[in-house]
């Protein structure tokens, strides 16, 4: 019998969210060894309908019985049209899953809905109420045109994701190199998530053996400005964090910035010149500490901030 | 008398006549007999000056017959064919058949193509076994303890060791090959049934006193270049079929999809790339198993980034080396078995890929065989413990069901040695106290990489010092097996019996350890 899991960290860094099926225990007993930093299991889409219950049932003995250490642990449960997400939810919340991811989330209300049976859940299993996260995946253009108060519905929200299956249905679009199909919908969400001060997680890329579709994709992400990715197979995991790694330069630029902020903030002074003449003021220093937190999830800083 | 691996072998071994009268050592430890001189035993051979017979024969049985075989002498086989092989079940039907008693088998592996081979051991015709790989019934069986002597388990280059030597004297060698002439040279090429090369087989052609070929292709004399020399084969048989073409070779070794297999390999390749050694012009063998052949695939790039090359790969050979011969990334290959038919297929048709003979391969008691060259080595486990001693031999119930190959040879050899395994198989713990049968020192090995993070084998502290500066993570091996049994439970102690069934040779031809007859389960 592990620990119970500690309390889950809002904004915590979530760059690779790795889906897999609750139902296979020989994929989820360990599903942290790969390094994603959030695990999904899925009673969704990747659960037959008449298997609903044998895989809350492999979750929940999961989330009990298995330590997954640093890695966050989300569950999607089955959209509020389904009569599923109710009891999913019950299993989430007993079990200690760290957040809840809402499938097909097509307004403010719906996130409201499941925050008051995720509240009653806590209440009736004796765990503190706020404790489970939420996030909420737009699959339809409603759900993206809807994103900003979604994004605002709940304090337990800390991020929104792309589900692009979905959503290109919905489109009529197929997938196309280079997302153009994409593009209004992500850069959209990226704008309302960043408006209401959550994450934002851009979809899967389903052809795991196209390494170069796949990269060019996560390139597009960094340069856009998700937070992370949602994946389907470990094997992505390890690209993603290595692209969105910052650079020596880009490190070394944010340790002056955090340096002297500490410093001057120490004496009163709010804007202030680093090394190479550069003014810098208080809005530079939340980018230059994630870029120092991304440098030490990658495993590539050596400093000592 | 407990020897360097902390295992104890019975003093009546020690004293016993099982290496043709010359007693057993205990192991000493890595490199235990560098330098020493030994007297290689010539096999007893007869005069062609002017012949008048034809060396061949209508049959297997007729070839039994010619050669003088009796009860009590000494046959061998190679085991290129793998799993299609019918050689050794059609010599030995002939034998049995003929009625000769009291034999040792002294194969370089056996398989589960030799099943019927069980019925022997128990019928009692079949006295001993000397072999490296032992499985399915025949592994029962002697597990069992069904076998009159103890069966001797070699590593490739201890059993060429051991034929030089004179521990084991070859009576008659039967050689399967898929193409050979009237004089006896023989090839892994051109015949029905390729295996690409015969260099298992090459120290039996060389030191038995009776040599026989068999093939299913007879082609022209002179069939060179030959792998098996005629000036060595008293007898030829031609018969229908030597072995199963699908069972011999598959397509190509299929390359894993498995996520944790290529998150291992990608580990291994993470690791080697740490080390001094990866650099231009490095040497590396790797084997046929999901994680161990996904590291070509993995070291592809890395060397590609660095702008290096491997000069040369020995060993086993898949598809998936040969693909990167062909690329230009390894210069040669020196192959001592094929695995595939696409590393069967490059070694007939492109160039910089050669056969070599097991001796040159791994024997210690040659003048240097590549394995003392290899900078990398990468194999799997059954087991590894944390003195990092490994099985592949006994299977977690301890009967016998594996062979050392040249696991023992290579991790000896190479300056860094790296085990790949999974933390756990099933509900057995892979990383655990105490192996069942040691069958490669702990002493040979480097680093143990699982899907739960690695470990350095604390005598090379030079790896660590690389891996630290790398920044790659490890762990001590103790931890690894910690969380092994927290996930699995502790297994219960295996129940055996006194009577030793087995004897694992270190390559050097001292005792590494014995596997003993297993108690029969109660239920």
């Amino acid at each position: 019998m592990s620990i119970p899991r500690p309390k889950p960290e809002k904004f915590r860094l979530r760059r690779t969210m790795m889906f897999m099926n609750a139902q296979k225990p020989g994929l989820i007993k360990d599903a942290y060894i790969y390094g994603a930093d959030s695990i999904m299991l899925d009673l969704e889409d990747a659960v037959a309908e008449n298997q609903k219950d044998s895989a809350r049932f492999s979750l929940y003995h999961a989330l009990k019985e298995i330590d997954y250490g640093n890695t966050e642990v989300i569950v999607r449960i089955n959209g509020l049209d389904t009569p599923h997400w109710k009891e999913d939810i019950r299993v989430c919340v007993a079990g200690g899953a760290d957040g809840i991811r809402i499938a097909k989330t097509e307004s403010a209300q719906d996130v409201k809905t499941v925050e008051k049976a995720v509240e009653e859940a806590e209440k009736e299993f004796g765990v503190e109420v706020g404790r489970t996260l939420l996030m909420a995946a737009l699959e339809s253009p409603k759900g993206v045109l809807n994103a900003y108060e979604i994004c605002q519905a709940s304090d337990r929200l800390f991020g929104v994701a792309l589900s692009g299956g979905d959503y290109r249905k919905c489109m009529q679009v197929k997938v196309i190199p280079g997302g153009i199909e994409m593009l209004a919908a992500r850069g959209h969400m990226l704008m309302a998530a960043r408006a209401a001060g959550i994450q934002c997680f851009d979809t899967v890329f389903t052809n795991i053996n196209d390494d170069e579709g796949f990269r060019a994709e996560v390139k597009q992400n960094v340069e856009m400005g998700f937070d992370g990715k949602s994946l389907v197979n470990p094997r992505q995991i390890n690209i993603v964090h290595e692209m969105l790694a910052p650079t020596q330069k880009e490190i070394a630029e944010a340790e002056k910035i955090v340096r002297a902020y500490r410093e001057h903030a120490a004496e009163g002074v709010g804007v202030f010149t680093i090394e190479g003449g550069k003014m810098i003021d208080i809005a530079f220093v939340p980018g230059a500490e994630r870029v120092i937190k991304l440098a030490k999830a990658s495993g590539i800083y050596e400093g000592d901030l | 008398m407990r020897n360097a691996v902390g295992r104890e072998i019975p003093d009546e071994l020690l004293k016993s006549d099982l290496r043709n009268g010359k007693g057993y050592e205990v192991y000493q430890g890595k490199g235990y007999r560098d330098g020493k001189y030994i007297k290689k035993q010539g096999p007893t051979t007869r005069i062609y000056q002017k012949p008048t017979e034809s060396k061949i024969l209508p049959s297997i049985r007729e070839a039994v017959i010619k050669s003088g075989l009796k009860d009590g002498m000494t046959v061998s086989f190679h085991h290129h064919f793998r799993d299609g092989d019918f050689i050794v079940n059609m010599v030995m039907k002939e034998i049995v058949d003929l009625g000769i008693k009291d034999i040792t088998i002294a194969a370089s592996s056996l398989g589960t193509a030799h099943d019927p081979i069980a019925e022997y051991i128990e019928q009692g015709i079949v006295t001993g076994i000397q072999t490296s790989g032992i499985r399915g019934k025949m592994g029962e069986v002697v597990s069992q303890g069904k076998l009159k002597t103890p069966a001797i388990l070699r590593s490739h280059g201890g059993r060429v060791r051991a034929v030089e030597e004179g521990d084991v004297h070859i009576d008659v060698a039967f050689i399967g090959a898929p193409t050979a002439d009237e004089y006896g040279n023989a090839r892994a090429l051109g015949g029905k049934s390729d295996c690409g090369v015969l260099s298992y087989a090459v120290v039996d052609s060389e030191y038995a006193d009776k040599v026989v070929v068999i093939t299913d292709t007879l082609v022209p004399y002179p069939n060179f270049p030959a792998s098996i020399h005629g000036i060595n084969v008293d007898y030829v048989v031609v018969v229908d079929a030597i072995g199963e073409p699908k069972k011999i070779a598959s397509a190509a070794a299929r390359m894993t999809q498995n996520p944790r297999d290529l998150m291992m390999a990608e580990n291994v390749a993470k690791i080697m790339t740490a080390t001094p050694w990866f650099k231009d012009g490095f040497s590396f063998q790797t084997g046929a198993g999901g994680p161990s052949l996904a590291v070509n695939r993995f070291l592809e790039p890395l060397m590609v980034e660095k702008g290096i090359k491997m000069a040369w790969a020995i060993g086993g050979i898949t598809g998936s080396i040969c693909e990167l011969k062909e690329k230009g990334l390894v210069g040669k290959i020196i192959d001592v078995q094929d695995f595939d038919t696409s590393a069967i297929n490059d070694i007939r048709n492109n160039k910089n890929h050669y056969e070599m003979t097991a001796s040159e391969y791994a024997n210690p008691a040659n003048k240097g065989a590549f394995v003392n060259k290899l900078d990398f080595v990468v194999l799997a486990a059954l087991e590894v413990d944390i003195d990092f001693n490994v099985n592949v031999i006994t299977g977690s119930n301890g009967v016998l069901r594996g062979a050392p190959g040249g696991h023992p040879d290579t991790a000896e050899g190479a300056k860094c040695c790296i085990i790949v395994t999974p933390l756990t198989r099933g509900r057995m713990a892979t990383i655990c106290e105490k192996v069942v049968t040691v069958t490669t020192p702990g002493d040979c090995v480097d680093v143990v990489v699982t899907d739960y993070g690695l470990a350095v084998n604390p005598k090379r502290q030079d790896i660590i010092e690389c891996l630290d500066k790398a920044g790659v993570k490890h762990v001590p091996i103790k931890e690894l097996q910690e969380k092994a049994y927290s996930m699995v439970g502790r297994p219960d102690d295996l129940q055996w019996e006194d009577k030793v069934v087995a004897i694992l040779e270190a390559r050097d031809g001292t005792i590494l350890d014995v596997v003993r007859k297993i108690k029969p389960c109660e239920i």
